[in-house]
């Protein structure tokens, strides 16, 4: 659904654009909004979030999509913690539509999905991993990386059962806005993939805007 | 009579259990063997986990396992995969056609919203247990917890998606002797529940047991039918054998 945000952005309290292929870690506090800008269109934000105050409870993909019995975010959803508590909401999104089941690029399902010798290639997970060891207050682990939403990402489901990757139906400019439910880490990976025609082999920037 | 190695219907089984319904249980499968689910009334559930016992870190990924295959059911040729990149079972076999992988498990609210409370203290083993304290219970046995808990697997249970992305649970989708077998690329670690679909419409809260049967499965040939389902799954098997470099070719 699309649902335009009456936020202005220079009333914000915090700006921050995320390159392709670098990560984003911050606690957005209970009450404030942030907004995820695409800035050149179709790119991929591959995105967990935490309790701030107890990381082992964190957002749940297929909580989630239980919950709301469908399986594509927009405004509206509610995003579902692991202890079935409501974590965020979405409150704007002019994309209409972002994935959860797709999960995010490692280095190792890079193999699989696109060959062998790819495998060095740099990798969302890759990101996380080093968000977590880079960020040690957080006392987080392999453990707490689980699957995670693909903000501007197109996946549509078959009747059929099969899952397409779609060209994005993102553009320059989209953003989707959340409001924290929680004291919530917010860690972003900006995907840097380049083996997948849906951001035209080429990641961008994304930008982070967040207020109070 | 024939060795029947790539048809697990007459391959040897080398045990058979049953798991009560509203129970869980879990085993270690060996590489080499499979793992043969049978649905003993119609109407089975079975959430599963998978863990590589060499390293409990590399875990079962539904995502991973779904795109890699660009499927949003799991049927005969797919292949299950951990989020190393690796296979830790195929599908060998299936008369039931959809087994989803999104739904999650049921929890303690969850039963109770639906069907009611039914506490041990007044009806022992006969109470409504659910999928998510069950795994809980599974995997602490392991020394794991809640942050470990991954995207389960709904074996026997399907869920349709629309051109909106909405949800709708199956009904009927496994009868009485429907089978699904897993055969085990990788020495695993399996947790198990016979717990009811978190979706299910069922009136009474369905209580549904299973038989399992190790079996006898043989070498994977060239031509092998889930090796060949997609490319991607030949790759999965060419990760698996680097990750078995100069170990024993299979298990006696």
């Amino acid at each position: 659904m699309i649902k335009e945000s009456e936020l202005v952005v220079s009333q914000a309290s915090f700006q921050e654009t995320v390159l392709a292929g670098d990560y984003f870690m911050k606690v957005i506090k209970k009450g404030q909004t942030f907004r995820i800008l695409d800035l050149a269109g179709n790119q991929a934000a591959d995105t967990l979030f935490y309790n701030a105050a107890d990381p082992s409870e964190r957002y749940s993909a297929v909580d989630t999509i239980r919950e709301q019995l469908n399986v594509y975010l927009t405004a509206g959803t509610k995003l579902i913690s692991n202890e079935n508590n409501v974590m965020l909401e979405i409150v704007a999104d002019t994309c209409g539509r972002h994935d959860t089941l797709g999960g995010a690029c490692a280095t190792e399902s890079n193999t699989i999905r696109y060959s062998l010798d790819k495998k060095c290639m740099h990798a969302c997970r890759d990101s996380w991993m080093l968000a977590i060891a880079e960020n040690e207050q957080y006392g987080m682990t392999k453990r707490d990386i689980t699957h995670n939403i693909n903000f501007f990402m197109n996946v549509p489901v078959t009747k059929e059962g099969g899952l397409t990757f779609e060209d994005g139906i993102s553009s320059p400019g989209k953003y989707v806005e959340l409001t924290a439910h929680m004291d919530t880490i917010v860690l972003l990976s900006n995907c840097p993939q380049l083996n997948n025609p849906c951001n035209a082999y080429n990641p961008t920037p994304v930008e982070v805007i967040i207020w109070d | 009579m024939t060795t029947g190695l790539h048809t697990p219907l007459v391959a040897k089984v080398l045990y058979e259990d049953k798991i009560d319904a509203a129970a869980h249980w879990s085993l270690r499968v060996r590489k080499g063997t499979s793992l043969k689910l049978i649905d003993v009334e119609g109407g089975a559930n079975v959430g599963m986990l998978f863990y590589n016992p060499e390293n409990m870190l590399e875990r079962y990924n539904a995502p991973d396992t779904l795109k890699g295959q660009h499927t949003f059911k799991l049927t005969k040729g797919n292949c299950l995969y951990s989020d190393m990149g690796r296979i830790f079972c195929s599908i060998v076999d299936d008369s039931v056609g959809w087994h989803e992988t999104v739904c999650g498990n049921t929890t303690k609210k969850i039963v109770e919203e639906k069907w009611g409370e039914k506490n041990y203290q007044e009806f022992r083993n006969e109470w409504n247990q659910n999928g998510y304290n069950s795994f809980l219970v599974e995997l602490a046995k392991y020394g794991l917890g809640k942050k470990d808990m991954a995207a389960n697997l709904n074996l026997f249970s399907a869920v349709g998606v629309d051109d909106e992305g909405n949800l709708q649970y199956l009904e009927n989708n496994s009868k009485a002797g429907d089978s699904v077998t897993l055969r085990f690329e990788m020495d695993t670690l399996v947790l198990m529940h016979t717990c009811p679909h978190p979706l299910s419409t069922a009136t009474e809260y369905p209580r549904k047991p299973v038989t399992y049967q190790i079996l006898q499965s043989g070498e994977v040939e060239d031509g092998d039918f889930c090796r060949n389902y997609r490319d991607e799954n030949a790759r999965g098997f060419q990760n698996n054998e680097i990750y078995h470099l100069g170990g024993a070719c299979c298990h006696d």
